[in-house]
């Protein structure tokens, strides 16, 4: 190794791999090809290990899924042109959910760029909308500057995906490698990210005058780190709270101001509670129209809080009275003297209030229970339900709660998941939310297993998705990793089948689809796996799976014509929903 | 309504796709885009008018302020600002055009009242040169259309504009104004004013 005084220079492929190390990344997913072979002829110079991935959508979902479970920036790398392409869908996925990933594609030499070489592709054109920045390095002393910049913008403010493009050229030229002079300008956040005191007296003011509060507490506590604070705030002032897809785990599922999630398939009373809130404190959620229903009708009697970092999430979908933009730990370590110094408490009757908005809130709740699938006697089907709440009822039995990640796919089986396994801690459930990526399950478990090894990982995926990305169960052989897999086999491309059912007169056009036998499968992939049809063989299978030393593949054979109720149809308001039927749906079966 | 936004930008390859790139998705027509060096090294300034319905103007800023190459940000109204436009104007003023031999004299006499210049003088044509308020260069070519004069080519650079008096970006007086001194590269300390946030609730009231 040559050196320049102290600093030694290397190959451009070399810096890549030392800034890489430098950043603390010690797994890297990828699939190797001609403009990133350089790169690739490096690697066994430096300490990361490389997971070869089946496809490069799998290696941007396994970074995805790495970052979720560890808080860390995942890291996934492809070649040019297709691998690069390859790459989109997950990263998008990653924008989706401000998820910080930093991609590595090759690029062709510079001297060719805009000729359309072989497998050139404009990559940074491509994905300029669906990353948070990319860059181009045409010259290896680019490198190290433009990766430490990536995973800077990656994991500060609101996170999300970011690209480096690196032609051939760079890869291969020489440049003096200074890990420390390549570092960013430090992270300030931007002027504008700043919470006003004068607002954060106003927001004060609509807590003092609230008597009916909710918290909506979204992904962004789980970025920022903020589950304690909102944890000791919420119970501080007795406020219940409700949440988000991506914010399950954010709040203990079993506290007692815990109302569960909101939205298009959250429980009725939670919506409800939120439509009659005079006071919503929005806490790192961006009201999305998953989560609103009709913005027309949305919590008309409210006053609305929104603690945010994105400046340009306020008052894009909800009117909000007052925004305070930042960090959501910081704002909320922020107003918490405030809040003291106004004698907040001081008042007995704001508790004597809230116990009664907390009454009124369990009145909503009604029959609810009576009409839970789990609650009904057995009947002799399987439902996806009864899985879930057996998957989680066989974890917490084991005391391997706190330990246990799920990384779901899209569709029905994700929105039962998120209904029956109660998510007691933060980053536990790994789930596509904002883009909704089938086939994100399977990759995004692997990536939590590395991420977590301490952890059970599971995979549910519906039995459409589960055939997207199964490719990398073959990952997982390679890697030797102990993932558990539960497909929820309905036979049905299942959400696309209960809205053909709902809104387009059961015409179930190209929904039912054809699953290979999941178990043989596994088993040419060497991993051991079993069907399941009975309810009472579910929790034996589960225990079976988990305490398995290698992966495991379970096919529940579930109830076909199964719906996720309760249900917000399209355009209607949140109040508005198809409740669950009762007694149980009637399916062909049944007649 | 026409919104006007200067935006400070990294003079780097890409910043211009960028910005466009995000009209496009806010699905907001550019009405005039200009882009020009400013008084420190690396950054660019751009005068964006577009026009959109008005509680726009707080989300296409915030997400101007999103974009990474974005240094600073601002919305200017027409009575704080000065903002000008530069015209190329070339008219038909030979033997053969509508006003004959009198075309010259008579287009001179109206760039003088309009305080265009002319920048160049050929056979069949004269060429203006006006910079002014967009409504006085649309002033000056109603009148040379009214009078009969052929308007052969015009080509116009979009606004530019400046806030009056000493008043500069926040962010910008933080990084220091003077152009000689070196631009840090990280913003400063949180000020003690801020005008932002606040603005969302105030533009409503
Ligand atoms: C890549 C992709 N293509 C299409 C869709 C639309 N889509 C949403 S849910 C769904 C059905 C999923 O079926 P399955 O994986 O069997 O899960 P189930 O709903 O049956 O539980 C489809 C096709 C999507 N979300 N992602
Ligand atoms: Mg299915």
């Amino acid at each position: 190794m040559a050196t320049n005084n102290t600093h030694p220079i290397l190959t451009g492929a070399e810096i890549l791999w030392a800034t890489l190390v430098g950043e603390g990344v010690t797994t890297v997913f990828g699939y190797p090809g001609g403009a990133i072979l350089p790169a690739y002829d490096a690697l066994r110079k430096f300490p990361i290990h490389h997971v070869l991935t089946r496809h490069e959508q799998g290696a941007a979902h396994m970074a995805d899924g790495y970052a979720r479970a560890s808080g860390k920036v995942g890291v996934a790398i492809a070649t040019s042109g297709p691998g690069a392409t390859n790459l989109v869908t997950g990263i998008a996925t990653a924008m989706l959910d401000s998820i910080p990933i930093v991609c590595i594609s090759g690029q062709v030499s510079s001297k060719v760029l805009g000729s359309d070489a072989f497998q050139e592709i404009d990559i940074t054109g491509i994905t300029l909308p669906i990353t948070k920045h990319n860059f181009v390095a045409t010259r290896a002393e680019e490198i190290a500057p433009m990766i430490r910049e990536a995973f800077q913008i990656a994991a500060s403010g609101r996170p999300g995906p970011v690209l480096v493009d690196i032609t051939k050229d760079a890869q291969q030229g020489t440049a003096t490698f200074n890990f420390d002079e390549a570092a960013p300008a430090s992270y300030r956040p931007h002027p504008m990210l700043r919470a006003e005191s004068t607002e954060m007296a106003r927001a004060i003011e609509l807590m003092r005058a609230s008597t009916k509060p909710v918290i909506l507490a979204g992904h962004g506590i789980i970025h920022s780190g903020a589950e304690r604070e909102v944890l000791a705030f919420a119970e501080r002032y007795q406020i219940p709270v409700a949440t988000t897809l991506l914010g399950l785990g954010a709040f203990p599922a079993s506290h007692p101001l815990a109302l569960g999630m909101m939205g298009m398939h959250g429980e009725s009373w939670v919506n409800h509670a939120i439509q009659q809130a005079d006071l919503l404190l929005a806490f790192g959620m961006r009201f999305d129209d998953r989560v609103t229903g009709n913005l027309a009708s949305y919590a008309p009697n409210a006053k609305k809080i929104h603690i945010e970092i994105d400046p340009s999430e306020i008052n894009k979908n909800v009117k909000v009275d007052v925004a305070l933009i930042g960090d959501l730990k910081e704002v909320l370590n922020t107003m918490e003297p405030l809040i003291h110094d106004r004698n907040y408490l001081a008042d007995a009757s704001t508790t004597k209030t809230t116990r009664a908005w907390l009454r009124e809130i369990r009145s909503l709740k009604g029959d609810a229970a009576v009409r839970d699938i789990i609650n009904l006697p057995d009947n002799g089907h399987l439902y996806a339900a009864h899985v879930i709440n057996d998957i989680w009822q066989e974890a917490k039995a084991a005391g391997r709660l706190d330990k246990t990640i799920i990384a779901t796919d899209v569709g029905q089986h994700q929105m039962w998941e998120a209904q029956y396994f109660k998510h007691e801690d933060t980053r536990t459930l790994i789930t596509s939310g904002g883009l909704g990526t089938m086939g994100f399950a399977l990759p995004a478990a692997i990536g939590a297993k590395i991420a977590r090894p301490d952890c059970d990982v599971w995979c549910i995926a519906g039995d459409g998705g589960f055939q997207m990305t199964a490719s990398e169960l073959s990952t997982i052989q390679q890697e030797c990793l102990h993932i558990n897999v539960a497909v929820i086999n309905n036979g049905f491309l299942g959400m696309v089948r209960q809205w053909q059912e709902a809104f387009y007169d059961k015409n179930y056009a190209c929904s039912p689809i054809l699953s290979p036998d999941f178990v043989k499968l596994a088993d040419a992939h060497g991993i051991p796996g079993a069907h399941v049809t009975e309810r009472k063989d579910v929790t034996p299978t589960v225990a079976k799976a988990r305490t398995s030393p290698t992966a495991f593949v379970i096919n529940f054979s579930v109830e076909k014509e199964d719906g996720v109720y309760p249900m917000i149809a399209p355009g209607a308001a949140l109040h508005e929903m198809v409740r669950r039927p009762n007694p149980l749906i009637e399916t062909a079966e049944d007649e | 309504m026409l919104h006007t936004f200067v935006a400070l930008v990294d003079d780097k390859p890409g910043t211009l796709t960028r910005v466009a790139s995000l009209f496009r998705r806010l699905n907001v027509n550019i009405v005039s885009l200009t882009v020009g060096e400013s008084e420190r090294d690396g950054i660019s300034r751009m005068t964006i008018v577009c026009d959109a319905p008005e509680h726009a103007a707080d989300r296409i800023r915030a997400s101007l302020y999103k974009l990474e190459t974005t240094r600073d940000v601002d919305e200017l109204g027409r009575s704080e600002a000065v903002i000008r436009e530069l015209c190329l104007i070339k008219v038909a003023a030979g033997p053969n055009s509508p006003h004959g031999q009198q075309s010259r004299s008579q287009i001179f006499e109206l760039a003088n009242v309009f305080r265009a210049r002319v920048v160049d003088l050929a056979p069949e044509s004269i060429m203006l040169e006006m910079t002014g308020a967009a409504s006085k260069i649309e002033g000056l070519l109603q009148v040379l259309r009214e009078s009969k004069f052929e308007v052969l080519e015009v080509s116009r650079t979009g606004r530019m504009a400046m806030r009056r008096g000493h008043h500069t970006g926040r962010v910008l007086k933080a990084l220091g104004t003077k152009p000689d001194e070196e631009a840090p590269v990280a913003f400063p300390d949180r000020p003690v004013t801020d005008d932002l946030p606040n603005q969302f609730a105030e533009d409503e009231a």
